[in-house]
Order: structure tokens, then sequence, then C-alpha cells
């Protein structure tokens, strides 16, 4: 079997979550047998690093900065027709989202999104885990077709350093222009949400935007990053690149924290999956007490500041 | 313009979620519907409110059974001109996508909205399927759209940060948040939305290229463990030598 995973890295560095999907790769190709090819969009400074995680061949496209979705896919199809690949694996980000569903008909393959583990095979084919009904159950789908697309979630697996360096060799695209990218907006310095490995996220119980310090704060001393709830980012408080949930960003940190949130179930459905839940509440009925692991019972202008000050003090020994 | 809305019917997010057959199908029972918010929220309100600016048509899709036309009559009384169902059960992304090409291949069509994903299987695969295979380009995770001309100028959210598209006209577009703001039908919109057309059409052949297997829920969490707000320093031990999540 033959696999090819797409790696966008046009910030020229490479992410724990391009680590994640070559790891990925690598865990099917011991699983079932294989080898891995790993195509990475970008100028290629690295990318012999995704050797050391599992790679057995890396292949460079260099690009002009702005480059599209369209363009993509149809580099990434020939590619894996040229490669005979049977298994493409993509990221679950703004670059490989678009790209599964046009590769799936290009390529008449099969396609699962946001897969979460190294997939079984059944009489030949592969029967991949997801989350469906926003995480309030997990489907297994048998991908039906010799060629299969999927996207992986991220955090979903811990990438470890498997064997040495591969080569890697620079291959050229041809471009689609149809879709013009003319400019990019960037908040730079902020790990992607849906990356993120802690989370320290707040809700209408903050009372107003001015009082977001003590929150901030705490995300310092956690490293973590921020989020909130929708009726939060509506009314202004935070950006709305900040709302999780069901009709937001869909996170699954190591560690979510979660500030005067009530724990609807619109919200939970972005957060559920998180893997360890500490809520902050003054009121001991919120549901969301159902869905944490820990709990404080209080209000948060009083527990989160002690929170950040223990933490800090843990730190420090 | 002339402007395709496809929406799907997904379970209402507070419904309760039960399997049958040895969790192999879906327990449909007592399950409330809804237009998938992706739909109705951004694609709908933004399709309506280019009509209301360019004049045209908005013409909203759906493939599905009988039971879906409670579904796409709000959609009507919510703005939509007209509503076409292709008449069978969706029963993977692929053969939906199939049935939109094939409809909507020589309609002439602006623009073809689609929601970013649908909130049951989260999928976010149609809209790809359905440009790969009109041969259109594709503007995915787009929150915000003005059309200029024949050209139509997007916003799409990509990590830290927005990237501004620009495509010419006909696109296929797949919203997200920021596109446009939720409208309430009124009582004049539902009265009217009982006179618009709404056309069945039969469905072309799709193979199914998946197959879900079985499901399972989640396990339960074991159940909170509530610290008092005044043994702080207890949580962190808690996190750091039980969750060692810090
Ligand atoms: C179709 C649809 C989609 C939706 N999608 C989303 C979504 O994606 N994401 C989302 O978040 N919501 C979503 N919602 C909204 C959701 O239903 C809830 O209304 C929302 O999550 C509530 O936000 P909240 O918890 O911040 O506010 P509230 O429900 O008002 O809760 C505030 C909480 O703060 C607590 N509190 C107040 N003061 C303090 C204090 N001093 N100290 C400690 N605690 C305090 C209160 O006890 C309360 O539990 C959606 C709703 C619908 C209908
Ligand atoms: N049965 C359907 N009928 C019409 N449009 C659909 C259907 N299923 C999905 N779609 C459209 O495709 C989008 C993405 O769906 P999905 O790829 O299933 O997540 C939805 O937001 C709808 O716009």
């Amino acid at each position: 079997m033959k696999i090819l995973v797409y790696i966008d890295n046009r910030k020229n560095h490479i992410k724990k979550t391009d680590l994640e999907l070559v790891y990925y790769a690598y865990l099917i190709a011991k699983k079932h047998g294989g080898s891995v090819d790993a195509l990475v969009l970008g100028s290629g400074e690295n990318a012999g690093e995704l050797g050391k995680y599992g790679a057995d061949r890396v292949y460079t496209l260099s690009h002009g900065e702005f480059f599209d979705a369209n363009g993509i896919s149809k580099v990434v199809k020939n590619f894996a027709e040229e490669k005979s690949a049977d298994l493409i694996i993509v990221p679950f980000n703004s670059s490989g989202k678009p790209l599964v569903g046009m590769l799936a008909a290009l390529l008449n393959a099969s396609t699962v999104t946001g897969v979460l583990d190294v997939p079984e095979m059944d009489d030949g084919k592969f029967v991949f885990k997801k989350g469906v009904f926003s995480s309030k159950a997990f489907a297994y789908i048998k991908a039906l077709n010799n060629k299969v697309v999927v996207s992986l979630i991220p955090n979903s697996l811990s990438p470890e350093e498997v064997v040495s360096e591969a080569n890697v060799e620079t291959v050229s695209m041809a471009v689609d222009e149809r879709v013009k990218v003319v400019g990019v907006d960037k908040v730079e310095g902020k790990v992607p949400l849906p990356e993120a490995e802690r989370i320290v996220s707040g809700g209408r119980g903050m009372k107003g935007p001015e009082n977001w310090g003590v929150l901030l704060d705490l995300a310092k001393a956690l490293d973590a990053e921020t989020a909130c709830s929708r009726p939060v980012s509506d009314v202004g408080w935070r950006p709305h690149t900040e709302h999780v949930g069901q009709t937001g960003i869909v996170v699954r940190p190591n560690l979510y924290v979660a500030l005067g949130i009530s724990g609807a179930i619109q919200h939970l459905a972005g957060v559920s999956s998180s893997k360890v839940i500490v809520v902050i509440n003054k009121d001991p009925e919120a549901p969301f007490f159902k869905a944490a692991d820990y709990g404080v019972v209080g209000d948060l202008f009083d527990v989160a500041p002690k929170l950040t000050e223990a933490i800090n003090k843990f730190k420090g020994n | 313009m002339n402007l395709l809305v496809c929406i799907s019917k997904t379970p209402d997010t507070t419904a309760r979620i039960a399997f049958k057959d040895d969790f192999t199908k879906f327990d449909e029972g007592g399950i409330q519907f809804i237009m998938n918010p992706f739909d109705e929220f951004y694609s709908l309100v933004r399709a309506i409110e280019l009509k209301e600016k360019f004049g045209g048509t908005v013409t909203v899709l759906n493939v599905g059974e009988p039971a879906n036309d409670i579904v796409i009559r709000k959609a009507l009384a919510i703005g939509a001109d007209k509503a076409v169902r292709i008449n069978t059960a969706p029963t993977s992304a692929f053969s939906v996508a199939k049935q939109i090409a094939e409809y909507a291949k020589d309609k002439n069509f602006d623009i073809v909205f689609f929601g970013k994903e649908t909130i049951d299987y989260n999928g976010g695969e149609v809209a790809g399927m359905v440009a790969a295979m009109m041969d259109l380009p594709f503007v995915n995770l787009a929150s915000s759209l003005e059309v200029d001309g024949a050209i139509g100028k997007l916003n799409r959210d990509i990590e830290g940060g927005v990237e501004k598209v620009e495509v010419g006209i006909p696109f296929i577009v797949s919203t997200a948040k920021g596109m446009a703001e939720q409208r309430i039908p009124n009582m004049r919109g539902i009265m009217m939305a009982k006179r618009k057309p709404l056309e069945v059409v039969e469905p072309v052949d799709t193979v199914d290229n998946i197959e879900i297997v079985k499901y399972e829920l989640p396990k339960e969490k074991s159940g909170v463990k509530l610290v008092d707000a005044d043994n702080i320093d207890e949580l962190v031990r808690l996190l750091h030598e039980e969750a060692k999540v810090i």
C-alpha cells in the first residue's frame, strides 16, 4: 500500500500537527504494510525532519506565497496518480479541508473527514473512526473505493521520532488561476485553536470585555490559547475567531478551562472531545459540570486569579 | 443573479442521540430535525441579500425524502423563491454531490452555496465534490462574499488570519460564520412559502463510496471532581499528578 501525506508548509516551519500527519501515516504503514510519501507545499526548509517521524520520501513543491486549493487539488491528484497512492492524508485545517471533496471527485476516492485513529482493515477495506453528532457519538466508516482520502483531527496522537531524516526532492506544479488570492490579513504568533493543546475560554459570566484580564493572565500562566462562547463573540466582547462550539470552531485540546460558561449543548459540541475539562462557575447546577473532569463552584473573579497564582507558584518550583 | 443554495437537514443539536439494530443504525425516532445551521444562517441569508441587491432568483435544493419538505418550506419562508427536492434518501456525501452536480449542470447558476459542513456527520465534503464534478472554482470556509460585476470577492478563514480571494462567476462557495446574520421567518413569509413552487425531481443512479459499519457512544465521564475554591493548590496538584496536563 502507498500512502501520500499532503502538508501545507507555506510558513516554512514544520508544525506539530504536520508531524502528526506523517506519524499517523507511519503507524498505518506499520500496521497494514506500505510506504509513506510526503508532499510538502513550501520551500522545503526542515522538510527532511518529516523523515524522522515516518516519511520514507519527502517531495517539496515551490510556489508563490498565495496559492489556492483549486490548484493544490490538481497537483495532489496528479502526484497521487504518479505515485499510485492508495491512501491520501490531508490536514484537518483550512488548507486540507477544501481538498477532501475535490480529491474524492477527481480520483474517484472514498472520503472520511476528521478521523481519530489508525484504521482497522475489514475485507481489505479501511474502517476509520470519527466523531459524529457533535461529538455525541463515534461512527466507524468503511471506505469502499480503492482510493481513499482522509483528514486527521489535530491532537489525535503524539508523534514520536521513529527513523532518520528522509531525502528531499523538489517537484513543480501547474497553476490554476481561477481563484486568485489577493491578500492575507494575519494575526501573527497565535496557535490556531483547533491545534491548541491548552485553551482558556470565557462565557457571559465574564460580564464584559473589560474583565478579560483575569482570563488572559490565566491563559498566560498555562501557556494556553484563548476562546469564548458564542454570545461573547456575538456581542463583540471577543473576535469571532475565538468562538467555539457547534457553529464555531471545534477544539480538542488536552486541557480546556471554562470561566463563566454554562455549558449549553451547542457549546459542548465544540469542546467535549477535550481530554481534560475544568469548569469554574458560581452556579453548582450549571450543566457544564456534568461534562467536566474538575470543577470549582465559585465566583470566577475570585477563583481564576487564585488559580493563576497557584500555577505560577507551581511552575516556579 | 441566479443563485442556488444547497440545504441539508440534521438532528437538532439538543436531540438525544440513540442507535438501533445493534448500534448499526441511527435511530430517527423522536428526533426533531432542523435545517443545517450553516445553510440556514449563512448561505441562505447571504443569497437572499444578494438577490435583494442585484435582483434574480434564489433556489434552494435538497436531496432527500418527502419528510424534508418541512425544512424546505422554512427556507422558502425565510425568503428563497423556489425549491427543488431530489427525491432520494441521502446515503453518502458522494451520492448527494452527484445528484446536485447532475441537477445544476445545465441551469446556469452564478453561485452555488453550501454550508461549511453539516453538524451531524461534519463531513464538509459535498461542496468540493460538486465543484470538481462541475469543474467550477471553489472557495471554501468563506466568511464574507461581495459581488462586483462578474467577480466574487470573498474572505476565507485561515489559521491565524483571513485570506482575501477573487473569483470569476460562476463559482461554488461554502459558508462559515460571519457571512450573514440569521433571519427569523415572519408570518407573511410563512404564508407566502405555502404558495411558492417546490419541484420534486427524480434522482439519477449513484453508488455510495462509504458505508457506516457501526456507531459507538463515548465513554461516560467518571463524574466531576469538585475542588474547594479555598483550596486551589489541590486543583493544580490534580492537573499535574492525576490528569497530567500541566
Ligand atoms: C443553533 C444554535 C447554535 C449555537 N452555537 C453555539 C456555539 O457554537 N457555541 C456556543 O458557545 N454557543 C452556541 N449557541 C448558544 C448556546 O445555546 C448558549 O446560549 C451559549 O453557549 C451560552 O453562552 P454562555 O455559557 O457564555 O452564557 P450563559 O448561558 O449566560 O452562561 C453564563 C454562565 O456564567 C456563570 N456565571 C455568571 N457570573 C459568574 C461569575 N462571577 N463567576 C462564575 N460563573 C459565573 C453563570 O452561572 C452561567 O452558568 C448556539 C445556539 C443555537 C440555538
Ligand atoms: N442532502 C443534501 N441536500 C442538499 N444539500 C446538501 C445535502 N447534504 C449536504 N448538503 C450541502 O453540503 C454542505 C456540506 O455537507 P457535508 O459535506 O455533508 O458536511 C451542507 O452544508 C449543504 O449545503
